[in-house]
Parts: C-alpha cells; sequence; structure tokens
C-alpha cells in the first residue's frame, strides 16, 4: 500500500510536468493544425535559462529560497516566451498557407537548430544543479519503508494546479481566450469578424512556451540535472500525452499528461524500468486504434 | 505595380524603430544563453558571462536589419559604404589574427572581434560581402525594378519544371558520372566514402518517397525499417553464419513483415496522429534492441559483420588458404580501395533498383491508387480503392527498401548499434524527401548532395555541422514550401482531349 502510494505520488509529479508541456501542443494544434516539433525543445531552454538564473542569483547573493523561485520562475516564463514567440514568427508564420508538411519539416528544422545551439553555447555535459527545496513529510511508516511526500513534489503540484486554474480562466472568461477559442474553430471565419488573428495566435506560442518553461524549472529541481537532450524524449511523451487527452482539447491534455505519468511511474515500479518509454508509446497506440480522437476530443467530421 | 526606376518611399524612423524590436528581441532571446556559461568544472565560478557578445549579436541585429530595410526601399548607397566598411575591417582583423599567430595582434584583433568563434567571425563576414555586392548590384541596376515575392515564386517553379524537364538529359548524365565516378581523377579514399553515404541516403530517399511522396504517409519511423534491415542481416549472419547476399532479401522481407506489422493497426488514422505513432514506433525498436542484451547485444552493439563478397570473391588482402580473393583471381594489385568502390557500385545497383521501381510502379493501378488516395482518399473509397490495404503495400515496399538499405549500412561499417538509428536519421531522411520536392526523384538526389555531401565534406566544422543543417532545413523549406524541384506534373493525362496532344504514347510522365 505504501509503495503504491509512494508510485501515485511520484507518477503525479511526473504526470504534471508532461501535463504543463502538453498544453502547448494541443493549443498550437488546435489553432493552426501542425505538431509543434519544437516545443519539446523550448521545454529544454526553459529548464538551461533556470538553471542560469539560479547560479547567477547565487552568484548575486540572493539566499532565500522563495523570493529566488519567483525571480527564476519569472525571468524563465519571460525569456523563454520570446523563444516561443521568436520561433513563431520565423519558422511557421511565412508557412501558414503552405502544405502541412513544410510546416512540419521547419518544426523538426528548428528542433535540430535549437539542440545545437544549446549544446554549443553550454557544452553537452550534464549541467548538475544543488537541491534547492529539500525535506517533505514522511508517512505510513512502515519498518524501512515510508511514503516520502517531499515538499518539492507538493510545490510542483500545487503551481501546476495554480496554473491551470489560471489558464482556464484566461481562456474561458477573457477577450484573448474568446479570440482563441474562436481562431481554434475557423481561422478565416475569425479573421472576419475582426479578431486579429495573427497576435492571437503569437499569443498562443506565448503561453506554450511560458507553461513549458514553468515545465523545464520543474524537470530541473525534480531531477537536479538537465543537459541539452532532455527536449527530445519530453516532447515526444508530451506530445502523446496531448494525442491520448484528445488533441485541441486543453483539460485533455492535462489529463492525458497525468495517465502518462502514473503509467511510466507504475510501469517502472511493477514491471521494468528499461522498458517504460515502450509503455507509453504502446499505450498511445492502443488509445489511438480503439479511440482515434482521444479521450476528451471531439470526433472531427470528414466534409468531402 | 510602381514605374521602373522609382524609389518606393521611405520611412527612416519607421525602419530604425523596426531595428530596434528585433535588436531588442536578438538581446532578449540571448541574455541567458549566450551572456551567461554554465562551467563545468565544479571549483572556481559557476557561470561565465560573455554579456560583450550579447551587445554584439544585438548590435549586429539592428544594423542587418536596418540594412535589409534600406535596401528594399532602394537606398543602396548607405548600405554599400556600410557593409563594405564592416566586411573589409572584419576579414582585415581576421585573416591579421590569423596570420599573427599568438602575438600581440592576435590578442588584440580578438578583443576586437565580435565573437570568440572564428567560425561565426567568418559567417559575419561572408554575410556581410554578400550585402555589399546586393546594394552594389541594386546601384548598378537602378532602372529595373524588384520582383515581389510572387513573381519570384514563379520564376522558381518554372525552373523547377524545366529542370524536371531536363531530368530525362540530367538523369542519364548524373547516372553517367555515378557510374564512373570511382575512376575520376582526384578521387580519393575519403571523397568515395562521402559519395557511398550520399547514394546510401538518396536510396533510402526514394526509398521514403514511395510512402510520403507517392501515397502521401507522414512517416517519422522510417529509420526503425532501417534499424530491422540492419539488425536482421547482423543476426542472420552472426547465428546462422549466412552470407551477404542471402540475407539481403530476407532482411528486406523482414522489414516489409515490419511495416505490415505496424502499418495494420495504425494506417487508418490520419496524417499526424500516423505521423506520432511511427516515430514511437522507431522510438520502440531503439528502445528493444538497446534493452534486449541477450540478443541484440545492447547498446555494445554488433561487431564483425561480415564484408559482402563477389561471387564469393572477398576483398580481402589475404584470403583463407585455398580460396581465392578478389585481387588474386583476377590476378591484381592488391589494393583497400577496392572494396570501397566495390561497395559503391553495390549501393548504386540498389538506389538504382529503387528508382526503377518507382517508375515502374507508378504506371502500374496500384501506383495509381497510392497517389488518388493522396489526392482523396473520399473519392478512392466510393471508386473502390480499400484504402488501408493499398496504403499497407506502399508502406511495406517503402519499409522493404529502408530494409535493404539498412543491411548495406550493417556490411558497409561492419558494426551496428542502437545509436546509429536515432530519430534524427528518420528526420534526415524526411528532409531529403521533403526539400527535394515531394514526389521528385531528381529533387532527391539534389537534395541528398547538398544535405548530406556539403556538410561532409565541412567535416572540420564538425560543431556547427547539425547547426547548419537545422537552419539550412528551415530556410530552405520557407523558401520554396513545396520543395526544391516542387512542379507536380501529372501522372496521367487525358490525351484524347482536343487542345491536347493526341500522341497515346506520351500518356505518362515519370
Amino acid at each position: 500500500m505504501g509503495y503504491f502510494l509512494q508510485q501515485l505520488i511520484n507518477g503525479l509529479t511526473l504526470g504534471m510536468i508532461y501535463g504543463l508541456i502538453a498544453i502547448g501542443y494541443t493549443m498550437v494544434y488546435g489553432i493552426i493544425g501542425m505538431i509543434n516539433f519544437a516545443h519539446g525543445e523550448i521545454f529544454m531552454i526553459g529548464a538551461f535559462i533556470s538553471i542560469i538564473t539560479f547560479l547567477a542569483l547565487g552568484l548575486v547573493g540572493v539566499g532565500w529560497v522563495p523570493l529566488a523561485l519567483l525571480i527564476v520562475l519569472l525571468a524563465t516564463m519571460l525569456l523563454t516566451s520570446v523563444y516561443g514567440w521568436a520561433l513563431e514568427r520565423v519558422a511557421y508564420r511565412p508557412l501558414r498557407s503552405s502544405p502541412r508538411l513544410a510546416a512540419l519539416i521547419t518544426a523538426i528544422g528548428m528542433s535540430i537548430f535549437l539542440q545545437n545551439y544549446v549544446q554549443l553555447l553550454q557544452g553537452a555535459r550534464n549541467k548538475p544543479l544543488q537541491p534547492v527545496i529539500t525535506g517533505g513529510m514522511r508517512f505510513l511508516e512502515d519498518g524501512e519503508f515510508a511514503v516520502n511526500f517531499s515538499f518539492l513534489q507538493m510545490l510542483i503540484i500545487a503551481l501546476t494546479i495554480a496554473l491551470m486554474i489560471g489558464f482556464t480562466l484566461l481562456i474561458n472568461r477573457t477577450a484573448l481566450g474568446r479570440s482563441q477559442r474562436a481562431c481554434q474553430q475557423d481561422l478565416g471565419m475569425a479573421a472576419l469578424i475582426g479578431i486579429d488573428v495573427d497576435r492571437t495566435i503569437s499569443l498562443t506560442f506565448i503561453m506554450g512556451a511560458s507553461l513549458a518553461s514553468v515545465a523545464g524549472l520543474m524537470f530541473l529541481l525534480n531531477y537536479g540535472v538537465i543537459d541539452f537532450y532532455i527536449g527530445f524524449l519530453a516532447g515526444v511523451k508530451a506530445f502523446t500525452a496531448a494525442v491520448l487527452g484528445g488533441i485541441g482539447s486543453v483539460p485533455g491534455a492535462m489529463l492525458g499528461g497525468l495517465l502518462i505519468g502514473l503509467i511510466e511511474a507504475f510501469w517502472s515500479a511493477y514491471f521494468s524500468v528499461e522498458y517504460k518509454d515502450v509503455a507509453a508509446f504502446a499505450i498511445l497506440v492502443l488509445v489511438l486504434i480503439f479511440r482515434p480522437t482521444g479521450l476528451l476530443g471531439k470526433p472531427d467530421v470528414e466534409k468531402v | 505595380m510602381q514605374a521602373p526606376g522609382a524609389r518606393p518611399p521611405f520611412d527612416l524612423l519607421g525602419a530604425l524603430k523596426d531595428a530596434g524590436r528585433v535588436a531588442a528581441v536578438v538581446a532578449l532571446l540571448t541574455v541567458a544563453l549566450l551572456g551567461a556559461r554554465v562551467q563545468d568544472a565544479s571549483s572556481g565560478p559557476p557561470l561565465l558571462f560573455r554579456f560583450d557578445d550579447v551587445i554584439a549579436a544585438a548590435a549586429l541585429a539592428f544594423f542587418g536589419r536596418l540594412g535589409v530595410a534600406l535596401l528594399r526601399a532602394r537606398r543602396a548607397l548607405p548600405v554599400l559604404v556600410g557593409a563594405i566598411a564592416f566586411a573589409l575591417g572584419l576579414t582585415a582583423i581576421l585573416l591579421l589574427g590569423t596570420a599573427a599567430g599568438g602575438g600581440e595582434g592576435a590578442v588584440l584583433a580578438r578583443r576586437i572581434l565580435p565573437f570568440a568563434s572564428p567560425v561565426v567571425n567568418w559567417t559575419l563576414a561572408i554575410a556581410a560581402w554578400i550585402m555589399s555586392a546586393r546594394a552594389a548590384w541594386l546601384l548598378w541596376h537602378a532602372s529595373e525594378s524588384t520582383l515581389d515575392s510572387e513573381a519570384r515564386e514563379a520564376r522558381m517553379d518554372r525552373l523547377g519544371a524545366r529542370i524536371q524537364e531536363w531530368a530525362r538529359l540530367v538523369g542519364p548524365l548524373l547516372l553517367g558520372v555515378a557510374v564512373v565516378l570511382p575512376f575520376l581523377p582526384g578521387i580519393d579514399r575519403r571523397l568515395l566514402d562521402i559519395a557511398v553515404l550520399v547514394v546510401t541516403y538518396i536510396m533510402l530517399g526514394w526509398g521514403l518517397n514511395i510512402v510520403v511522396g507517392l501515397a502521401g504517409l507522414l512517416d517519422l519511423g522510417y529509420v526503425a525499417f532501417y534499424a530491422v534491415g540492419a539488425y536482421s542481416y547482423a543476426l542472420l549472419a552472426l547465428y546462422f553464419d549466412l552470407g551477404f547476399w542471402t540475407c539481403l532479401p530476407l532482411a528486406g522481407i523482414m522489414s516489409a513483415f515490419a511495416g505490415i506489422l505496424l502499418g495494420f493497426p495504425v494506417l487508418r488514422l490520419r496524417g499526424d496522429y500516423l505521423a506520432i505513432v511511427t516515430l514511437g514506433f522507431g522510438e520502440i525498436i531503439r528502445i528493444i534492441l538497446l534493452n534486449w542484451y541477450t540478443f541484440t547485444n545492447g547498446p555494445d552493439g554488433i561487431s564483425g559483420i561480415p564484408r559482402p563478397t563477389l561471387f564469393g570473391l572477398p576483398f580481402t588482402a589475404n584470403p583463407a588458404e585455398g580460396e581465392a580473393s578478389f585481387h588474386s583471381f583476377f590476378g591484381l594489385e592488391y589494393s583497400p580501395l577496392d572494396r570501397i568502390v566495390f561497395l559503391y557500385y553495390l549501393i548504386l545497383a540498389l538506389a538504382l533498383v529503387t528508382n526503377l521501381f518507382t517508375l515502374r510502379i507508378r504506371k502500374l493501378p496500384v501506383g495509381r491508387a497510392w497517389e488518388a488516395l493522396r489526392e482523396d482518399e473520399i473519392a478512392c473509397r466510393s471508386l473502390g480503392v480499400h484504402p488501408r490495404n493499398t496504403k499497407l503495400t506502399a508502406f511495406s515496399i517503402g519499409a522493404m527498401f529502408g530494409g535493404f538499405g539498412g543491411s548495406f549500412f550493417a556490411t558497409r561499417q561492419g558494426f551496428i548499434s542502437p545509436e546509429s538509428f536515432t530519430f534524427l536519421e528518420s528526420a534526415i531522411i524526411l528532409a531529403i524527401v521533403v526539400l527535394g520536392g515531394m514526389g521528385s526523384q531528381i529533387g532527391i538526389v539534389f537534395a541528398a548532395i547538398l544535405l548530406i555531401g556539403l556538410p561532409e565534406v565541412f567535416r572540420d566544422l564538425n560543431q556547427y555541422r547539425m547547426l547548419a543543417f537545422g537552419l539550412a532545413m528551415v530556410t530552405i523549406m520557407v523558401w520554396r514550401p513545396r520543395g526544391l524541384l516542387a512542379h507536380r506534373e501529372p501522372t496521367i493525362r487525358i490525351t484524347d482531349h482536343p487542345s491536347h496532344g493526341a500522341d497515346p504514347a506520351q500518356e505518362t510522365r515519370a
């Protein structure tokens, strides 16, 4: 029981990170119908900006952890969202009316470029960070084994929930959210009724990138080590999560992220660690075969 | 449309503002990742600051943007002066820095230069020279009006069409060059190795083109079939002691089988889902190869894969007792180059088989069905084409050629490990197909030479190779969204239409 609970906590934490990345995929896909393949690299860049800001704050002498965390959070969200914006502006906007495959190729090209850009500037080695948040709660002690719910995991879960609430309000209550939903339904029609489509798409990329950068910060805190290659696997899994939840649906992305995180945690715990990535992909294939629109997705109507 | 020679009005303040915005964005982009480097050593400061690089990047972005705006408005003179001054200065300092070696001049030069890396500095200098040339050209031809983007696009389309027309001439010409390539003067082992690599990617591109270009199925996991082919050959040779020529068809069959196995459940999915499932499949294959230690030797890979033979004649210096090798059988001097030449012809033959197969199958009902499915699936279904089975044939035939390529890779390297079959390979092969212009056989050749050959030649700039590769993918796509030689000829024409020619022999075009 204790072991199960521990895996549940670990899986939830991991799932929160995947979910935050998945929202970026699902929003972009919902609006312009393309797989933003470079989104995983945006997450990686967020993690790198976080580690750099942490180290810089350490040099300046900001020692109080909550303040440092807040500064890092804001800095990484700001700087990473500039990457998200620039990515759309440079690589995707010129191709908006082109075949979808062309946009996918630029996305892959951008992904390769950003990976090598970070590798070139920051070196190929692992970048470790001293644990910032330590300690936790132990309960259900049972001989040697105790369930450990660390403060870090609590923070990750709480922060994700807070972001999700804010984000849902943004989509449902604000003018920006309304124009976003309008663009999702029909880009051309939205433009006709006076919505600035370019601006909406830019803001979508900015929001997706800032959420991914928070995920990068969480990844850094959770694992304590990053390298330039973390974006690929995390990105693919987050995309899997988005498809699992039903691509285009924001709650679906979060649900899919949680499911992928839980599957991964339980599979590693009860079956084999080596094949945990296979499990996530196998689930994806099964879901697509039996429910191609994902768990929360609407079936799309085929028009002739 | 403006009159020739008239200069469009120029808003200097607006251009300055715009350039300032671009510079601000560049500064924000670079401030963390370029401005500070996380140090690897555990002692010493954890960060190394390089804020002068950030300032340099922002300043360059400012002036570059301003220059482009001026050129667009046909104010070439200030750009010419500025760009030439910058290019001259930079080139002079770079040359001086190289010539001065480690002396005081070199130290000074290094301090003046915008960036630490010589490659980046040289790239900048070249860009400045190109800009000056463009400005000079504009000054010289001041009376001509510039083409707008649509006209340029149309011109490139015409060029693409013409090259495809030429393909009938260029094709045999290229083939001729390819056939005599090993005997051309100045071809050494390094160039021949690059040629083998390029032809391998051409073959893989042609194989993937069946799936992506003809059937319109987006496959991001092509490397999986490449891996299946390579491991089939390696394991068959290892466990059953079979030779290359026995294993080649077997590897192809196994890859095709893997294609059917994967394709059967997933081929009814729409394009993007298919892309992500195939990507997942590629990763699954790699993870299995990595972890199934007892069978595949895991991350250590398989070594000692037998080399191919020519009708049983090995390419070794000292053949086993009582056996002839290639050079002793033909009474030649032993040369290690012989094997490379043989490998070259082997992959060339495989590539040509792939090409011939594609050209022929496009004229068969199944090939026509692929292309029809790509264009309109619903119409096909109503005409009685079974979508899944038809796609499955394309998918498995493409996989089979991937498998052939894989066993060639195994026999060429003599060693394979899961590391060779990463997603990057799939991305490169797909990029070759799409950049060449989907469905264009000759375009794939050019794209492979451009994407594989050029970076290999510049191998010394290893660090920047993949960076430039990614950048090239983006630039070419933004410039030519439908591929370099995109020009789609209808595969079939209704020939009894009065306005068209009545020659039934011209019914099809490859």
